[in-house]
Formats: C-alpha cells, sequence, structure tokens
C-alpha cells in the first residue's frame, strides 16, 4: 500500500496527477487526509524546485499611492515585491539566526561599537553595475540619514558614521548594539545603486527578478534575472506577479478559480471552510505580532498601577483567543515578546483572568466611574469585537468599559498613539531589543503606551552591548516582567500569519517573522503544473 | 441672428451652460479640498516632521499663496492640461490617471452596450404584453436585482461563474496590450454586475415613458386604424418616448463611470473609482481634484447631451416660449 501511495504521490509532485486525484485513491486506500497530505509535501520536496512558468500572488495592501522606493515601503504589498526584486545584505532564517547575503562576513569590535562588513564579490545589479561596498555604504547613509523619510529611520538612529574603504563598510555606533547585523535585515533597506540616492524609485537592485510591471495598486510583475548571484537557490519561476485584492473574498476565490497561487491574510473566521476547499492548502505559523489594548501610562487614570492592574486581571485572554483568533494564535502575558523571539524569557508566570483579585485592584486603584475605551476595525481584524468581550469580562469584575467606535479612515493618524486608551496592532520585530527600542524605549516615536521609565531604558542599553547571551537572556526576563507588572500595554494573544497556497505550486513553507514566507515567497516557491 | 439655426443656437447655449458648470463645479471642489481637515504639508511629512522640513515642503507647494491664487493657477493647468503632480508618488497625475480613465470608460462601454439596447427591448416586451406573464416576469427579474446589493451580486457571480464552473476569471486586472478579447473576457463578470444594477433601472423607466404616451388620444386613433399593438409601440408611441428615455439612460451612464468603486473593488479591477479611493485615503489633494473634476465633466457632458436628445425628439422645446 505504501509502495503505491509513494508513486502516486511522486506522480502528483511532478504534477502528472491532480492532488485531488491523489486524495480520492489515498482514501481508496483508507489513508487519512492528514497522513495522505504528509506523504504529498515530502514527495513534493524530494523532487526539488521546478524551473519556469508564471508565480502568481494575490495579496492584501497594496495602493494606487505606492512606489517603489524602499523608503516608502509602509504595506504588504511593495515589501513582498520588494523582496522579490531587492537584494539585502543579510536575511534572517527561519530559527531566527542570520544568513549573510550581499554581506560576506560580518564581524565587530569588542565592544559591539564598530562592526565591519564585507560586500560579496561579483554580484551584479539589474543594470549591470557591480555591486560595491561604497553602494552599500551610500544605502545605509540614505536610510538613516536625519532628513530621510524612510521607514528604516527609526531603528538606525544608532548610527554615527558609516564609511567605505575597499570591499569593506565599517560602520560605528553611538551606543553599543550587539544585535546590529539584524537591523540590516529590515524590509527597507534593499541595496541599490549609490544607495538610490540618484533614482530610488527605479527599482534596481540584486534580487532574483527585475521589476517589469509596476502599476501601483493594480499589479506588479518580475523577470528572472539572468544574472542574479545566488544561482538557482531563488527565482525559480521565469515570472512573478502581484495582483492586488484588497477584497478578502475577491482574494480567496482568486485562488480558489486559480487565477493566483498564493493569498496572504486569510481571516480567521473563514479558515475552517478554507480546508476544505480542495487544492487549497492553509499555511498558519506562529510569529511574533500582537494586537494590543494600549493604556498612557501618563494619562489618567491609567497612570495608576493600580488600575493598570486591575484592567490586565479582568481581560480573559482564553476567551479572546477562541472568539476572535479561532484559536489561530497564543495568549498573552502583556509583555509584547513570545517563544518565537530568540532570548525569550522562559518561566514567567501566565496571567489569567481573575475578577476578584481586578476587582480587589479596582477599589485599591480608587477609581470609580466609566473607562473609556477606543477602537475601529482597522485596528485589527475583528477589534470591535474584541472590545465588546472585553467589555463584558470587566463587568465581572465590576469595571464598567465605554466603547467608542472610531472611524477607520483617520484611526492610524488621530486615535491610535494619541487616545489614551486604544487598540492597535504591531506586527513584531526580528529581535527583542528592536521590538523594545520601537515601542517601548522613553523616547520612540512609537511609544504608544507612554511608558517612559529610566531603569527600563538602561537595562534595555545593557543588554544591548551584551555580548554573553545568557546576561542578556537575563536582562530580557527582568524586562518583561518589569513590563508585565507595571507596563502600559495589555496584550490578549500573539496572532498566526495565516496565509493560503494552491496546489499548483511547492516551496511554500511559512516564516515566523512575517506572513508569506517572511515576503520571500515570489523568490522561494516554483510552479508545479 | 436670425441666420443661426435655432436648434444650433439651443445647442450652443446648453454646452455655453455646462461650461459655467464646469467651472463653478471645479471652484466648489477647490474649496472642499481646502477645507478639508489636517495640513497638505504635515500629512506628507508624518508626525516626525521637523519645523523647517514643513516649511520647505509649503513653500514648495505653493501653500503660502492665497486661495485665490492657488485656486487659478491649478485652472490654469488642467485648461493646458497639467493635472499637477501627484503628493504621495510625486508621478505627473496625468499619466498615471489617463490609463484608469480608460479602463473605467472602457468596462462602461461594453456594458452601456449590452445594457441599453436589453433595457429598451425589455421595456418595449413589457409594454407590448403588459400586465400579463412576460411583464410580470420581466419587472419581477428587474425589481430583484436592482434591490440586491452590487456586492452581492459580484460575490454571487463569482462564486458560481469563477469558482464553480470556472467559465470566467474572478479577478479583472486588464493591462495595456492585453488582447482585446482577452480583455473582454476578463471584463465579463464585473459588466454583468454592473449591467444588472443599471438594467433595472433604463428598463422601468422606458416601460413608464411608454405607457404614458400610450394613453394619449393619437395612439386611439393609431389603434382604430387597425395598426398591430407592436407597430405602434415602434412608429407612435416609442418616438415620442425617447425623450425621458435618454434620460434615464444618461443618468445610468455617468453611473456606470463615477459610481462602480463597490464593482471596481470586488473585482479588482484597476479603474478611476479605486484610484480615488486609494488617494482620498492619504489626502493627496491635487488627485482627488483632478478626479473629481473629471467626475463632473462626465455628468455634465452626459446631462448635456440628454438635453439636446430631449430638444431634437421634440419639437416644442425647440421654441421656448
Amino acid at each position: 500500500m505504501s509502495n503505491e501511495l509513494d508513486y502516486l504521490s511522486r506522480r502528483v509532485a511532478a504534477g502528472r496527477l491532480s492532488r485531488r486525484d491523489f486524495l480520492g485513491r489515498a482514501a481508496a486506500l483508507g489513508v487519512t487526509a492528514t497522513m495522505a497530505n504528509s506523504f504529498l509535501s515530502s514527495a513534493a520536496r524530494a523532487q526539488g524546485a521546478v524551473k519556469g512558468g508564471i508565480l502568481r500572488a494575490g495579496m492584501l495592501g497594496g495602493e494606487a499611492t505606492n512606489s517603489l522606493d524602499p523608503a516608502s515601503f509602509l504595506s504588504q504589498v511593495p515589501g513582498l515585491f520588494g523582496k522579490a526584486w531587492g537584494e539585502y545584505l543579510v536575511r534572517q532564517n527561519r530559527d531566527g539566526s542570520l544568513e549573510n547575503r550581499l554581506a560576506e562576513e560580518i564581524g565587530a569590535s569588542d565592544d559591539a561599537k564598530t562592526w565591519t562588513m564585507k560586500a560579496r564579490q561579483g554580484v551584479e545589479f539589474h543594470n549591470g553595475k557591480t555591486v560595491s561596498a561604497e553602494d552599500i555604504a551610500a544605502t545605509i547613509e540614505r536610510h538613516a540619514d536625519a532628513n530621510s523619510k524612510s521607514g528604516a529611520l527609526g531603528i538606525l538612529g544608532n548610527i554615527g558614521t558609516i564609511k567605505a574603504s575597499g570591499n569593506e563598510v565599517i560602520v560605528e555606533l553611538k551606543e553599543p548594539d550587539a544585535d546590529f547585523p539584524y537591523l540590516m535585515a529590515d524590509y527597507h533597506l534593499i541595496i541599490q545603486p549609490n544607495g538610490g540616492k540618484d533614482n530610488p524609485t527605479e527599482g534596481i537592485s540584486a534580487g532574483p527578478y527585475k521589476v517589469a510591471v509596476n502599476e501601483p495598486g493594480v499589479r506588479h510583475g518580475g523577470e528572472r534575472f539572468a544574472n542574479f548571484w545566488g544561482g538557482d537557490t531563488l527565482g525559480h519561476a521565469d515570472q512573478v506577479e502581484i495582483i492586488v485584492i484588497n477584497d478578502a473574498t475577491a482574494r480567496t476565490s482568486a485562488l480558489q478559480g486559480g487565477q493566483v497561487h498564493m493569498i496572504n491574510r486569510v481571516e480567521p473566521k473563514i479558515v475552517d471552510l478554507v480546508k476544505r476547499v480542495p487544492g487549497v492548502t492553509i499555511q498558519n505559523v506562529a510569529g511574533r505580532a500582537y494586537y494590543p489594548f494600549n493604556m498612557f501610562c501618563d494619562t489618567a487614570p491609567f497612570d495608576n498601577n493600580d488600575l493598570r492592574m486591575a484592567l490586565k486581571l479582568a481581560m480573559n485572554r482564553e476567551e479572546l483567543l477562541e472568539k476572535i483568533l479561532f484559536g489561530y494564535g497564543s495568549v498573552g502575558n502583556d509583555f509584547p515578546i513570545n517563544a518565537a523571539y530568540p532570548l525569550f524569557p522562559e518561566g514567567i508566570e501566565q496571567r489569567v483572568f481573575d475578577p476578584e483579585a481586578a476587582a480587589a485592584a479596582y477599589k485599591k486603584s480608587g477609581h470609580s466611574g466609566s473607562i473609556l475605551l477606543r477602537t475601529s476595525d482597522v485596528a485589527f481584524p475583528g477589534a470591535v469585537d474584541a472590545a465588546q468581550l472585553y467589555q463584558q469580562s470587566c463587568a465581572q469584575a465590576g469595571i464598567t468599559i465605554e466603547i467608542k467606535r472610531e472611524p477607520g479612515d483617520g484611526y492610524w493618524s488621530e486615535v491610535w498613539n494619541k487616545q489614551p486608551f486604544s487598540l492597535s496592532y504591531w506586527s513584531g520585530r526580528s529581535t527583542q531589543d528592536q521590538q523594545y527600542s520601537t515601542g517601548y524605549v522613553s523616547t520612540a516615536d512609537w511609544n504608544d503606551t507612554r511608558w517612559k521609565r529610566d531603569d527600563f531604558d538602561k537595562m534595555l542599553f545593557s543588554a544591548r552591548g551584551e555580548l554573553d547571551q545568557e546576561k542578556r537572556k537575563a536582562t530580557y526576563r527582568d524586562m518583561a516582567i518589569m513590563m508585565r507588572d507595571e507596563g502600559g500595554v495589555i496584550v490578549p494573544f500573539f496572532n498566526e500569519w495565516i496565509d493560503a497556497s494552491s496546489d499548483k505550486i511547492g516551496g511554500f513553507v511559512p516564516h515566523p517573522a512575517m506572513d508569506m514566507m517572511d515576503g520571500y515567497a515570489l523568490g522561494e516557491c516554483w510552479v508545479i503544473a | 441672428m436670425g441666420t443661426t439655426h435655432p436648434i444650433l443656437k439651443l445647442v450652443a447655449q446648453r454646452i455655453a451652460l455646462g461650461v459655467l458648470l464646469l467651472f463653478a463645479v471645479s471652484a466648489l471642489i477647490f474649496a472642499g479640498t481646502q477645507i478639508l481637515p489636517g495640513d497638505v504639508a504635515s500629512s506628507i511629512l508624518g508626525q516626525s516632521a521637523t519645523p523647517q522640513a514643513l516649511a520647505n515642503l509649503r513653500e514648495e507647494l505653493g501653500l503660502n499663496d492665497p486661495a485665490i491664487v492657488r485656486y487659478f493657477a491649478w485652472l490654469g493647468g488642467v485648461l493646458t492640461g497639467d493635472l499637477g503632480t501627484a503628493l504621495t508618488t510625486r508621478q505627473d497625475i496625468a499619466t498615471t490617471l489617463m490609463p484608469r480613465l480608460w479602463n473605467t470608460l472602457f468596462l462602461a462601454f461594453w456594458t452601456a452596450i449590452v445594457a441599453v439596447p436589453l433595457a429598451v427591448l425589455l421595456g418595449l416586451l413589457a409594454v407590448r404584453y403588459r400586465n400579463g406573464p412576460v411583464d410580470k416576469a420581466i419587472s419581477g427579474f428587474a425589481l430583484a436585482s436592482t434591490s440586491l446589493p452590487e456586492f452581492f451580486i459580484g460575490y454571487l457571480l463569482i462564486f458560481f461563474f469563477a469558482v464553480k464552473m470556472q467559465w470566467f476569471p474572478s479577478i479583472s486586472t486588464v493591462y495595456d496590450g492585453m488582447p482585446l478579447l482577452e480583455k473582454l473576457r476578463a471584463i465579463v463578470l464585473p459588466g454583468t454586475a454592473l449591467l444588472l444594477v443599471v438594467l433595472a433601472h433604463m428598463m422601468r423607466m422606458t416601460r413608464a415613458a411608454i405607457l404614458n404616451v400610450m394613453q394619449s388620444a393619437y395612439i386611439e386613433t393609431a389603434e382604430l386604424k387597425g395598426l398591430s399593438q407592436f407597430d405602434i409601440i415602434r412608429r407612435h408611441a416609442f418616438p415620442n418616448a425617447i425623450a425621458p428615455i435618454v434620460n434615464v439612460v444618461m443618468l445610468n451612464l455617468a453611473f456606470l463611470v463615477v459610481g462602480v468603486v463597490v464593482v471596481e473593488v470586488i473585482f479588482v479591477y484597476p479603474g478611476l473609482g479605486q484610484y480615488l479611493v486609494d488617494h482620498v485615503a492619504k489626502r493627496d489633494v491635487p488627485v482627488v481634484q483632478a478626479v473629481g473634476l473629471i467626475f463632473a465633466a462626465v455628468y455634465i457632458s452626459l446631462n448635456i447631451f440628454a438635453d439636446i436628445a430631449a430638444i431634437l425628439a421634440n419639437p416644442r422645446l425647440r421654441h421656448p416660449r
């Protein structure tokens, strides 16, 4: 029996048998669908990448206002397309480690302040020019410039000087940072000729695909770059295409109808329905993204830690996870880090719903009257429902929550980071240091809980300069506990990334950092039939 | 004065009025975008903008000039075909907008080509067999399709014809250089959704207008002459009902150009509506102004056309008292 299954699964992998027929025959042989599927995926991997064809993705997150300038990348579509045509210094692996790309070697001085990156030799840009250390230095310079509008500016603030010498780029940091190479994996930092200082929107880099079509908000297309430095490792399809499909139903039907091979952002409430569609696989993976309830620690009544604690204890995380994410996630513990991070502090006690303790803390805070919580559909899918569930669990602790439903237009400019108690989302960063320094260090632009604590900042900076991993881990643990017990963020859950792919493609392996295989899906997947 | 043909004079008057109206609308659009909350410069640069950068950008965009100066500068640009530069992408608006406008017109054109004759024909049939089962069936179908929201019709079409039968693509991304046949195949489903939305209105108006005429004395005369029902409708009733029919047809054509955002979103059709929505969300005022003006021009010219058709069809309107 197993021989026959083996044979059949190899035929599917070779594209001579449809997945649907295979499942039918497997069922006839008395094999469960799960087992048949695992047969299939191992057969597909063994078969290896197939060259040729057009690989199509249907994606949420593109607008007519998008541009090819990597500094302006904000939404998913430009980011994913950027990873198809762009090349980076480093890239993060699924296990959290770093892989060198255009940086052949990265080394640090003992104090983690001076970083030397060796440029890979003989790599060609799409316009035929050879990638040099000067191009790399110019790229970092452009994004780190105080006057730049780059989305990466926030994380590059620690850079002092950048210079190119021979085939090396030397970066001097203002403060030590042991995680500096991780910053270079940021999706904005596409290496461009002369750093993109001349013409950032021309879409020239050294990625596996060359920009062929660029119609913002409609579609983007790439053609395989013949002189790609990575050879056969990436860029299996002849052409790739992203079709912008912002409507969730249209996205799912495009995948079902076979017009695209993969889609992002499948809504949790329809995952179980999509799973039943023949020829479609749900690709979900636990990541670092979470949906916070943000309280301003410096604004009444949230400036009182007893009140903040009451609001944390009054949250029923299990219920929210079940009803909002339909189980596609894991409960949070009121600090913005989970096990997907390297150096995750293990063994911190999980906070649970405790209406009595919440009522006691609420009484101790001396606050009375209702508390205004602002929410909107755009905060995250299900945000309005989440606020209502929270209102009910708070009521059990005698806390009255008043919900204000804000319009989606203007939510990010008028409500988030402006109002003292609101819902939001974070997609997570590659290291704990990045996550804390973008959102929770006193001076961060995006300090959306007004968490301003010198002692916390000091711990963050000391961990950043610490090359001894055990010591760093201990500091991160102290920080997590501090944030859990005193911080202004309530983390109900970490959500999973949920994409879906068709059985016409191979090589789709979800990545915890971001949806669509951390944006590398177009480069890594191949078309089977 | 006496040498000009009265019809030509009337037509010229209508067109002049339309141009005047377009100017008034342009002033309204400009004023409307000026009173939008938020400063353009700060919405481009974001929260972390320095005062110096803001001042530089305001200078560069000419925001320091009085509104009236900026209005005429904008108007002057529009009249010479220069729609300005998009604030978000820094690209010339006319070059990015033209393909979108073309797509919108393409979809509207093919929908109209099918919808208008079909609606008129169904209207005629409904009158011919009025109050019988044919009339009831046509009216019932038309009412049902108008009562369903566009997105629901769209999803139904996608479910049956794209997902289940796989006859047509569910997403209609058309692009330059796509063969015409493929383009037409791509717009079948959005075109059908739009068709179902506009059909009922046009068909019901045709029916009502002809029935209205059918009560006139000269129809009775025609009946007494022994003409067949169909001849009466075709030769005596229909020509006299053309004015109201053209009116409603134009109204629906205008809808096909300016009101199809929902259908564009569902079928991922790269038209003007989605383009406008994206730029409104980013407060990209020059683009909003340009698209607003194009929509207004479409509306006004279709209405002028309807007026002129009415004048031509009805001799009494040619000699206003």
